[in-house]
């Protein structure tokens, strides 16, 4: 192999301008990789999302639903079923990403190097970090559409407003991952993610209007549930999955866009702090 | 084919706050040839190499790659280098022929062209009865072979390599010292460090020895030896106070250790056939100089870190 062919196939080098950007499409060389090793996985990866919508329904719709009957949400008398299923599918958004960019992203970075093998390709750190949070937000999107197909034999969702849900959900897991970027990157250890667990993602697991409506907190704690990025996602889902969208929508589509816009290109700017030396 | 300079260091420094790991070196490494980086432990070596493959921004100084500055054409150069780091970096979630397309695609290689390098390295290195074994059942040797592979998939022209053979048995270092001659017969230019001395000796055409951040020496293995030891060594056991009073007054340069002396000498059969028959009590012995009485002089026999 002598040097004039051993270019073969690689765009030449100067076809870039001088200074080349940090970010590009090749971020999705870091989504491929990761998608491949999920997908040789894919019957384990598959079963979380089908099976725990069973698990809920079950343990909140059929035995706290027997307390709870019926409710009025929006002016409509729904089950409780159907008021929680979109609180689920929220969650289901929210843990995907975050556990993705936390747990799962923290051991290809710390433990298999996985970051620094990339890190000597063309790849620059952002587009990797770029690639994981891309990553960890379709892991949410394909468990949305896994859960939604559950939820719908139980009649739970209404379509065509519904397949809403699916955008919102990948929206949703960016947001989430990058938050859970946020925390790997400052991270000293694996077993640090116990605090961020505790401190954020469990309060909003509770409080974001997801097993009862927010309306029967108190001032203050409705006013708190306001930042959490899931209550503007359950309250999405919840629109979409009843059919009951208002305007009041936009402005939680705008606060999850804003929240992203922020999280995002924090998550990048860590992670290049704590991988760049 | 006339040699052209591959990587060119003006003065280059790497300052971790308070702590000064490369200290404004220059070398130069053309193409065709084996460069490599000696010294003890946190002597800068890494530091110098993270810099080249662009894991490190210089805190001063320049770094030309191929003719460009290392700061606004990270990109393109790190198209065109491969890097095996210390640590091994494959990746254990996929098979070892899954390791080499995956990281293809990471230069923008065609699949097709993908998985006709990867056979074809597989083979080089002797790894494709290996091919869809997983990760974690290598052992080290094939581990990093595996990587030296992985870092060729898209043919690189420069090869940087962090202690290749740290941690290897003698079978598996002389299979990738082997094999690093045959990646340099073909005329990739290499770049390696290393704290083997014989390794240094064996692969590399040039190499500087550092210290504290700082390039002590540089020059050829054969010439250094010869220029700062001479051409033989001769060590004696428990030297007895005659020895080191014939050596003073005869004005030969010895070391004396806590139960050994050494000579660096150009007149080793003259002046060892003398000390043998006169002087040696329990034990002398004559050999030739090696890499190791440079590095030695040059870096001291204390202990680092």
């Amino acid at each position: 192999m002598n040097q004039a062919s051993s270019n073969a196939g690689i765009p030449s080098p100067n076809s870039q301008g001088p200074t080349p950007s940090s970010l590009s499409w090749r971020f999705l060389r870091v989504w491929q990789r990761n998608w491949d090793v999920y997908i040789k996985t894919w019957k384990i990866n598959f079963l979380p999302p089908l099976l725990e919508p069973f698990f809920y329904l079950l343990a909140f719709g059929a035995g706290l639903g027997y307390l709870v009957g019926q409710l009025t949400f929006a002016g409509k008398l729904i089950s409780y079923s159907a008021f929680i299923a979109p609180g689920l599918l929220a969650i289901n958004i929210m843990q995907n990403a975050f556990f993705e960019n936390t747990y799962a992203s923290y051991v290809r970075m710390y433990y298999q190097k996985t970051f620094d093998a990339i890190m000597a390709t063309p790849l620059t750190v952002e587009e990797i970090i770029l690639g994981e949070i891309f990553w960890g937000a379709s892991r949410s999107l394909m468990a949305t559409a896994l859960m939604m197909l559950i939820l719908s034999f139980f009649g739970l969702l209404t379509y065509p407003w519904a397949l809403g849900i699916l955008p919102i959900a990948l929206l949703g897991g960016l947001a989430f991952g990058a938050v859970g970027m946020c925390f790997t990157a400052l991270m000293p250890n694996i077993e640090t993610f116990n605090l961020p667990v505790f401190l954020f993602i469990t309060p909003m697991f509770l409080f974001s209007g997801t097993f009862f409506p927010l309306e029967q907190l108190p001032l203050w704690a409705k006013i708190l549930a306001g930042f959490f990025p899931l209550t503007h996602v359950v309250e999405l889902t919840r629109a979409l999955a009843l059919d009951t969208l208002t305007l009041f929508n936009l402005g939680n589509l705008f606060y999850l866009l804003i929240f992203t816009l922020i999280a995002l290109p924090l998550a990048l700017r860590l992670m290049v702090r704590r991988l760049i030396h | 084919m006339p040699s052209f300079p591959v990587v060119q260091a003006d003065k280059i420094s790497k300052r971790f706050n308070h702590l000064t790991a490369v200290d404004q070196i220059s070398f130069e490494i053309h193409s065709g040839e084996c460069f490599g980086f000696l010294g003890p432990n946190g002597a800068g070596k890494t530091s110098t190499i993270r810099m080249i493959y662009g894991f490190s921004p210089l805190s001063g100084g320049r770094l030309l790659v191929f003719g460009q500055d290392i700061k606004n054409h990270l990109r393109e150069i790190k198209a065109r280098i491969g890097v095996c780091q210390q640590e091994n970096n494959l990746d254990p979630d996929l098979t070892v022929w899954e390791n080499l397309l995956v990281y293809a695609r990471y230069f923008n290689l065609p699949a097709q062209t993908a998985k006709e390098r990867a056979e074809a390295w597989l083979d080089f290195m002797g790894l494709s009865h290996k091919k869809q074994a997983p990760i974690p059942e290598l052992s080290g040797g094939l581990m990093r072979r595996l990587v030296i592979a992985r870092a060729l998939i898209h043919n690189p022209e420069l090869l940087i390599l962090d202690e290749p053979t740290t941690g290897l048995d003698p079978q598996s270092r002389h299979q990738v010292w082997e094999q690093l001659w045959q990646l340099k017969a073909r005329g990739l230019c290499i770049l390696l460090t290393t704290h083997y001395m014989d390794e240094a000796e064996q692969i590399c055409d040039r190499l500087v020895i550092m210290d504290q951040g700082r390039i002590l020496v540089e020059g050829v293995p054969g010439f250094l030896i010869k220029e700062h030891i001479g051409g033989n060594v001769i060590e004696v056991e428990n030297p007895s106070r005659r020895l080191i009073d014939f050596l003073k007054a005869s004005q030969v340069h010895f070391e004396h250790l806590l139960h050994r002396l050494v000579v660096h000498t150009r007149e080793g059969e003259k002046l060892f056939s003398r000390i043998s028959g006169d002087f040696c009590e329990s034990g002398c012995t004559l050999r030739m100089a090696t890499l190791e009485d440079v590095f030695l002089k040059f870096t001291g026999r204390g202990l680092r870190e």
